[in-house]
């Protein structure tokens, strides 16, 4: 350890200011501080402060988001192998995914971290943690096979058009992984939407056996279907949608390494448990009113499996819980997550031109949270107002 | 009489409380030093200069817009220098013992005088910049009547001395300084005790005084949070607070006729050798207590406690107004790969750290701020650790930019640095909140005269 410190040291001067690196100053810094937690001291008010800090915080959240992400490359390629009708072993399967995944790993954080590093550079500010989450998310949210030129194209535009131009991390509205989704989505919906998409190798379709089809549950339910069935057309009982071997985008499939995800970002309280509990009612909620309402079988749907099907969960447990769009308030979190809950079920069942709800949901309620915290906010400062209205009469 | 319960705060579970036995009797410190900057509001002018003589109970400075404002002399000596700073504002006051302990003598008033009479005593003996006003959290303009005086005989922060082992037989003292407070007020005498106190039984039954009975963690004790139980501030109210140990000497000052400047304090933190209670002076050197007393070269000697205390110098003093030194170790050093290890010895508020484990282990903490200055992300760790009905967060933010009418909303009045101390130290993104509150109280209050 001293060693490595003499040599950060022995090193530091050239980024310094009038240094011969001094152009790279912000990448040193982030990576500086990636190697050792700075040696600043408090100079004014509390002496003393709590160990957490935002790269603590970054960091468990990629770790939550591990259990869904090594889940996501194993299924990517079993749902390939499959597809092909191929027997493959263990570490052939894994060996698939890794190959179509950490490409878009790396053009995530490629241009993620690139435009990240520039913009501290040019606002003389230090790196900030918050685009390490968004780039383990994006390819998350994806189909295996999408282009590369197109998640670079969303990452930079989620990064710069979504967060930086509002002044980074900490000041977006929207949630920037989201945002990249909703782009590709918009732009290019040929590789987001349809039965082909989700299983990788099917768009190309060499090899692939005759009759599979590459439908998620979700597609199913709105092609009319209440009983889901795979590529073959086995049925899906309720444990294979939570286990998670099916089509769908990479991270998005297994309830169970949601889950474990979600167990971590409640246990260490980094995410907020009242916007997950109140979307899941909210959602329960809007199935349930659906349920008995029903005029066609996608309304039918019995509401828990609303739960298990596309992306409810993932966004419920990642993307709702995202404490900068979300909102603020206690109160408000509530009202917030029941709101997405709600939106969700009604996008993705009455609305005919969006297969998915979840990602449009919390979008939409990200540009709400504002109001509802103020208007939470604003009963604190009328509690105020009355209170002073009494003592004076 | 009330009982306070609160449930929302954190005690911060520091290594170093100090045991209940006064160890030691700083007799004769060598030098005094006074700050006026631990006094908030003052623009202190001087009374005299270097060279002079002064006795215990003469006025040292006075305050610039307030003359009636006299910061007193805690010994008999003479005033060998006047520190200053930047822009010739005086940092320090230094004094040097002469050894006689001369002090200059003084008439307490009659029990029923009138509010005029109070305040001149207050005033000439000095004890005018002890109290306190809210809102803002500046000295009291002399001459004012408060709606009610509060005074919490219950610290809470971390480490804090234990009033109850301190003036449990003083109830009488104290009771003198109570009375002549309350010709400064149209309302009551609100003190808070903690739950079972003996010292409270000696105010039961007062028709001026009114009793709390405060349970909670931090900050459950603080004055900022029993006002919020019992009175929120409204806008154009006017609440004095005061110290126990400044109520003491006050009463001890009635008592006596002349001013009284002893203090029992805590020698508190993970670095302090023996901690326990020392009986000094207001202002004294620390010399004699910390030597041979501090655990390690690389230490922060605090005036007050780790939340809101003040740093030392060099030379370390005891501050006028508090009655607690904590010496902690300073956290000047890399830590590598801090943020991914497991973190079994590092306290935090928020489970993200193994020490979540042990919920009754002490903690040695150094002063490392532990992390890079952000933006805001986290939201909802500041309402954990605050029992008053405000938005923290809202108001920190308001105040960020500027917003006059958002802080006043929001419920500026309501707080001093002290209350929110704790959301500073819990703050993910390192927000220097105690700082940012104490400029949007100055912004308020120049805004309102």
């Amino acid at each position: 350890m001293k060693s490595v410190r003499r040599l950060v040291d022995k090193v530091k001067p050239n980024f310094e200011k009038g240094g011969k690196l001094y152009f790279a100053h912000s990448f040193f810094d982030a990576f500086e501080t990636f190697l050792f937690v700075p040696d600043k001291v408090t100079r004014q008010g509390a002496h003393i402060r709590d160990a957490i800090d935002m790269k603590r915080t970054m960091i468990l959240v990629v770790m939550a988001l591990f259990p869904a992400f090594l889940f996501g490359i194993w299924n990517t390629g079993y749902q390939h192998f499959i597809s092909m009708g191929v027997a493959a072993g263990f570490w052939q399967i894994v060996g698939y995914g890794l190959l179509k995944v950490i490409p878009l790993y790396l053009v995530t954080y490629g241009v993620g971290i690139g435009i990240e590093v520039i913009i501290a550079q040019i606002n003389k500010h230090e790196v900030n943690e918050g685009v390490f989450v968004t780039a383990f998310l994006i390819p998350l949210l994806l189909p295996a096979d999408i282009p590369l030129w197109m998640v670079a194209l969303a990452t930079g535009f989620a990064v710069l058009i979504g967060k930086e131009v509002f002044g980074g991390t900490g000041m977006n509205i929207l949630n920037p992984a989201l945002l990249a989704r909703a782009f590709l989505f918009f732009a290019y919906p040929a590789w987001m939407s349809g039965d082909k998409v989700w299983v990788s190798g099917l768009i190309k379709g060499d090899g692939v056996v005759d009759g599979f089809t590459g439908a998620t549950p979700l597609a199913q339910a709105a092609a009319g279907n209440t009983s889901f069935v795979d590529g073959f057309g086995n049925h899906l009982s309720t444990l294979d949608l939570i286990v998670g071997a099916i089509p769908g985008s990479i991270g998005e499939t297994s309830k169970i390494a949601i889950m474990l995800g979600a167990i971590i970002l409640l246990f260490t309280g980094i995410a907020s448990w009242r916007v997950m509990i109140s979307m899941l009612f909210g959602g329960m909620a809007a199935g349930i009113i659906m349920n008995l309402t029903a005029v066609n079988p996608f309304m039918a749907i019995p509401f828990y499996d609303h739960l298990l099907i596309g992306s409810f969960m993932f966004g419920m447990v990642f993307m709702a819980t995202d404490p900068v769009t979300a909102a603020q308030t206690n109160t408000g979190k509530y009202i917030y997550g029941f709101l997405i809950g709600i939106m969700v079920i009604i996008i993705r069942v009455l609305n005919p031109a969006y297969p998915e709800g979840t990602m449009l949901a919390i979008l939409l309620m990200n540009v709400f949270a504002p109001l509802i915290d103020h208007y939470v906010v604003q009963s604190n400062i009328n509690r105020r107002l009355k209170r002073v209205k009494k003592v004076k009469a | 009489m009330s009982q306070i319960k609160t449930r929302r705060g954190l005690n911060i579970r520091l290594q170093g409380a100090a045991i209940c036995e006064i160890i030691m009797q700083d007799k004769s410190p060598e030098i005094f030093a006074i700050h006026p900057s631990d006094f908030q509001g003052l623009i202190s002018k001087p009374a005299i200069q270097p060279g002079d003589k002064i006795q215990r109970g003469e006025a040292v400075c006075f305050d610039k817009n307030n003359p009636e404002i006299r910061l007193v002399s805690p010994v008999s000596g003479i005033l060998t220098d006047i520190v200053r700073g930047e822009k010739r504002k005086i940092l320090q006051y230094l004094i040097t013992p002469d050894g006689t302990n001369a002090a200059v003598k003084l008439q307490a008033p009659e029990e029923n005088c009138s509010s005029e009479d109070a305040w001149e005593f207050l005033s000439v003996s000095g004890f005018a910049p002890y109290i306190m006003q809210r809102p803002y959290g500046v000295i009291a303009i002399p001459g004012t009547i408060s709606d009610d005086i509060f005074i919490s005989f219950f610290d809470t922060a971390p480490l804090a001395p234990d009033y109850e082992f301190i003036f449990g037989e003083s109830g009488a003292t104290i009771l003198k300084g109570f009375k002549l407070l309350s010709k400064i007020t149209r309302g009551k005498i609100h003190a808070a005790f903690k739950q079972g106190s003996r010292l409270a039984e000696e105010f039961k039954s007062l028709s001026f005084i009114e009793l709390h009975y405060v349970s909670g963690p931090h900050p459950a004790g603080n004055t900022g949070t029993v006002i919020n139980k019992v009175r929120p501030i409204n806008k154009g109210d006017l609440i004095f607070t005061i110290q126990p140990s400044d109520v003491y000497a006050l009463g001890k000052t009635i008592e006596t006729g002349e001013y009284y400047s002893q203090r029992i304090i805590a020698l508190t933190g993970s670095e302090a050798q023996r901690p326990a209670y020392y009986s000094t002076i207001q202002g004294a050197s620390l010399k004699n207590i910390l030597s041979n007393n501090v655990a390690s070269e690389n230490v922060r000697v605090i005036s007050g406690n780790v939340l809101t205390g003040s740093i030392c110098g060099e030379t370390p003093f005891l501050s006028m107004t508090h009655s607690q030194v904590t010496v902690i170790p300073e956290g000047k050093k890399f830590e590598m790969l801090g943020w991914i290890m497991p973190g079994f010895s590092k306290f935090s508020n928020s489970r993200t750290y193994f020490s979540w484990l042990f919920t009754k282990k002490q903690y040695r903490i150094d002063t490392n701020l532990k992390g890079g200055v952000r933006n805001y992300v986290m939201t909802g760790e500041y309402e954990k650790v605050c029992p008053l009905d405000i938005y923290p967060q809202h108001l920190i933010k308001s105040i960020i930019v500027k917003d006059i009418d958002k802080m006043e909303q929001l419920g500026i009045y309501e707080v001093i640095e002290e209350d929110l101390a704790l959301c500073e130290f819990v703050c993910t993104s390192k927000t220097e909140v105690q700082a940012i509150l104490r400029e949007g109280l100055d912004m308020m209050r120049k805004e309102m005269n």
